[in-house]
């Protein structure tokens, strides 16, 4: 695989041999609150290609989760445009999106998520029950998901069972199921110790290694984002690579 | 696991929260399975007469006399074959709350009109021959342990005072819904004892042909309209009806009564989905973020709070139906008292449209959840 280095260097030649997966144009988000109007940013572009494993970090409040959001469809932006895979996130109608969002994005999030209810193999199935899989495939799929995370062992339990650090990887082996274009992280190690923190990036790290899957990871911090290829600033509204 | 599977994990969630809901559910169905049984009972017990009897009373109300003359210038209109008349005593045996109906009949004109009563103990004439003579129906006679051949005492209540009562016969109704737990005595006993104020309390008139039911009744009425007591004539259906209600509007009540339980239930179970909802707002969030469309979601919730509302239903109808099948004290008023096959329908109709009701609200709710919105309030 190339250096992310190079490909962004070829990327701003416009000679790179492929499109990139995800391509963010002139994107600007604006949030009202009463009368005022907070900028969260103006005109971000940004390339990402198959298989990048990117760092997007930036201080407090600088829009980091609502950039992420947006690439997932989860908001939209004032202006700009989102295309991943070929498609404009941006002009995708809700039901498209649901449908869309199911098959292209992996979401991890800083709390886990899990549903209190549901096993982790449960937890993990989810995504799968808007699938035309069978029970039994479903099954498959799900636990090799866990076999990735390395929790097979504990496919019954129910998430407060769980330590932080293994709630969090089945929110991973959730992500991964279905075997989506890309994985969105939004500061997946902000609730973990250290070490439970480090397995989690380890994780994701081998995630793009082993199985070549597109990562974009929301980070406080500095040595997490040392894990990825390339690590992106946001500030005050600005993205620079 | 399945979409339902899911449905079902969320409904054990909160299992006393869920529980609660059921089971006040349930209450509202049992009592809508006896209200609702009540009115059907009711309409029941007015189709037990026949068109080829109509019913002739003061046109003021049941409780105005009737001069007994007009028993003569009835039998001789047209079209009608013979002429009978009862009246209501309403006394008590022994305990004034256990009420039973008894009535006051000329029994000698009565007797072969009502050929739907069938004498199954005594005999009819013993009946007929003794003044204080009784004829009683079989579940009466279980129910206060009485015999054939006994007298009993019964107190007055508008007709004040001890009567006693010979009881010489006892009857099985072929219909049903005629009632069992009647008892009927003869008018001349009730006349002796208060001759100044006892006049026959409606006219029954068999007819030649039940089709002429509607206009011999409007000749009746237009023949005694400028007399001492102008009358109304209905069909004994009819009569009936409005009989078994003369206490009050018993139907109304019970559908006021039906109402307001009905969305006493709604708002317990509006609220708690809505609260069940609003606690797992977060959760909503995430299934969207993995792919669960606004509809699906929607779907989901309106199918446990339905989930509830069926259950419950159904087991409060069920709850109805059981205590209903066993003797019940309100059998003499409504005879065959049961939750019919309608009354099941409607409730099982309903319970889904409670579901459906509140479940709409946080259904609603959830699918226009903002995701990015509701992902910042829980981190
Ligand atoms: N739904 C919203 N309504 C109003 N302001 C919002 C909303 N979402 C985000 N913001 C504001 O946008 C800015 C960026 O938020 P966010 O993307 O969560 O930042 P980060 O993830 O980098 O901490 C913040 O100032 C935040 O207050
Ligand atoms: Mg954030």
């Amino acid at each position: 695989m190339s250096s992310p280095a190079s490909e962004a260097a070829s990327a701003e030649r416009g000679a790179s041999p492929r499109p990139a997966l995800v391509q963010i144009s002139g994107l600007s988000k604006s949030y009202r609150r009463g009368s005022e109007t907070i900028h969260v940013f103006d005109d971000v572009d940004l390339e990402m290609h198959d298989g990048e494993f990117l760092a997007l970090m930036g201080p407090s409040g600088s829009g980091k989760s609502t950039l992420l959001n947006i690439i997932a469809g989860l908001d939209t932006p004032d202006k700009g445009s989102v295309v991943v895979g070929g498609e404009d996130v941006t002009r995708m109608k809700a039901r498209r999106l649901a449908a869309w969002r199911a098959t292209h994005i992996g979401f991890v999030f800083q709390f886990y998520n899990l549903l209190p209810v549901l096993t982790a193999a449960q937890n993990v199935e989810l995504p799968l029950l808007l699938t035309r899989l069978s029970k039994a495939d479903r099954r498959r799929h799900v636990m090799t998901a866990l076999e990735v995370v390395g929790l097979t062992d504990r496919a019954e339990h129910f998430p407060k069972q769980l330590s932080g650090g293994q709630q969090q990887r089945v929110g991973i082996a959730r992500a991964i199921v279905s075997d989506p274009t890309i994985i969105l992280a939004d500061e997946p190690t902000g609730d973990l110790d250290a070490s439970s923190g480090d397995e989690i990036l380890t994780l994701l790290e081998r995630l793009n290694a082993e199985f070549s899957k597109t990562i974009l990871i929301v980070t406080h911090d500095a040595h997490a984002a040392e894990r990825a290829q390339a690590t992106m600033h946001l500030d005050k509204g600005e993205l620079v690579r | 696991m399945s979409i339902a599977g899911l449905v079902r994990a969320n409904l054990t969630r909160n299992k006393k929260r869920t529980f609660l809901t059921v089971a006040s559910v349930i209450v509202a169905f049992f009592l809508f399975g006896l209200l609702r049984s009540v009115i059907t009972t009711l309409d029941a017990a007015a189709e037990v007469g026949s068109e080829a009897r109509l019913v002739t009373l003061n046109a003021s109300g049941l409780t105005f006399p009737m001069p007994e003359a007009h028993a003569n210038r009835l039998a001789g209109f047209d079209g009608v074959r013979s002429v009978t008349w009862s009246n209501w005593f309403g006394g008590y045996y022994q305990d004034p709350q256990d009420y039973f109906a008894q009535f006051a009949i000329k029994a000698d004109t009565w007797l072969p009109m009502y050929s739907e009563v069938r004498i199954v103990a005594g005999d009819a004439d013993a009946f007929l021959r003794e003044r204080t003579a009784a004829l009683v129906g079989v579940g009466l006679l279980e129910k206060y342990g009485w015999e054939v051949g006994q007298t009993v005492t019964l107190q007055g209540t508008f007709f004040a005072g001890d009567w006693d009562f010979n009881i010489r016969a006892a009857y099985v109704p072929e219909d049903p819904s005629f009632g069992d737990e009647n008892m009927y005595f003869h008018y001349e006993y009730l006349y002796e004892r208060n001759p100044n104020v006892v006049t026959p309390g409606w006219f029954i008139l068999q007819l030649d042909q039940p089709e002429r039911a509607a206009e011999i009744a409007a000749a009746i009425d237009d023949l005694f309209r400028n007399s001492s007591a102008p009358t109304e004539t209905q069909t004994e259906r009819a009569f009936q009806a409005g009989f078994v209600t003369m206490w009050g509007n018993i139907g109304f009540l019970v559908t006021v009564l039906g109402t307001a339980v009905f969305f006493a239930i709604l708002f317990v179970a509006a609220n708690t989905m809505m609260m069940a909802v609003r606690e797992r707002i977060g959760e909503i969030a995430v299934l969207k973020t993995l792919g669960f469309t606004d509809g699906k979601l929607a779907g989901m919730v309106i199918a446990e709070s339905v989930a509830i509302t069926l259950v419950g239903g159904a087991l409060g109808l069920l709850l109805a139906r059981g205590a209903l099948s066993g003797g019940n004290p309100l059998q003499s008023f409504f005879p065959g008292l049961a939750v019919t096959g309608g009354t099941f329908l409607l409730g099982l109709t309903l319970a889904l449209a409670l579901g459906l009701i509140t479940g709409a609200i946080p259904a609603w709710q959830s699918a226009r959840l903002s995701v990015a919105g509701a992902l910042r309030r829980i981190g």
